[in-house]
């Protein structure tokens, strides 16, 4: 599970860094547009905007759980964070579900 | 690029790290709250337009993540696609500065 987590933690950082550039321009530019969130409305784009939330608290879960690993000693923990990044990270996501 | 630059890419992305993690549960929650009951573009910027506390937030989340991303992209651009040296670091930089220029222009388009 630490190994897989691992793999999530990067590939959540990838997507993320590479999404901030356009979450930038449209903040930049579209917000005053209510036709961008018109658009926003299909389940395409709402499955998508699910996803990049439940990446970035994967992501946030999984960062957490390196700088606790790497600066605090308890180094047996290191499958109960697993667990525990993986859980909260689901229910961020079905917190942001629920709220769309 | 030497060992000592190396420890500080290594210290500045732990410590942007830090910073990102409380951003990051703040956004979270943010987000979650906002998105009840649907928005429109007009609801969202009465909500921010002036806001100097989310601005001064915001712009330190900005600028965090122009730290973090390009040093977490930078281990892998090296290690998956092998992509080391001059060039690598150039365009990182480019990046980074691009990550910070749009952030705080959105954040000033949002806040200010």
């Amino acid at each position: 599970m630490s190994r897989a987590l691992a793999l999530l933690h990067r590939l959540s950082g990838v997507v993320l860094a590479l999404y901030l550039p356009a979450h930038f321009w449209v903040l930049a530019h579209a917000l005053q547009l209510d036709s961008f969130l018109a658009w926003t409305e299909q389940p395409a784009v709402k499955f998508a905007e699910w996803g990049l939330v439940t990446l970035l608290a994967l992501h946030l879960a999984g960062g957490l759980r390196v700088l606790v690993l790497e600066f605090l000693p308890w180094r047996d923990w290191a499958k109960g964070l697993a667990a525990l990044a993986a859980g909260f990270a689901i229910a961020a996501g079905l917190a942001f579900a629920l709220a769309l | 690029m030497s060992r000592r630059t190396e420890t500080l890419l290594w210290v500045a992305q732990r410590a942007s790290a830090a910073v990102l993690a409380l951003c990051v549960l703040v956004h979270l929650a943010t987000m979650i709250y906002a998105v009840r009951g649907g928005l429109t573009g007009a609801e969202i910027l009465a909500r921010t337009r002036g806001n100097v506390a989310w601005l001064a937030f915001y712009s330190v989340f900005v600028v965090a993540v122009a730290v973090h991303a390009p040093i977490g992209l930078r281990a892998v651009l090296g290690e998956w696609l092998g992509w080391r040296g001059r060039a690598r670091e150039v365009f990182l930089a480019a990046f980074a500065l691009a990550l910070a220029g749009m952030g705080l222009w959105a954040v000033r388009g949002v806040f200010a």
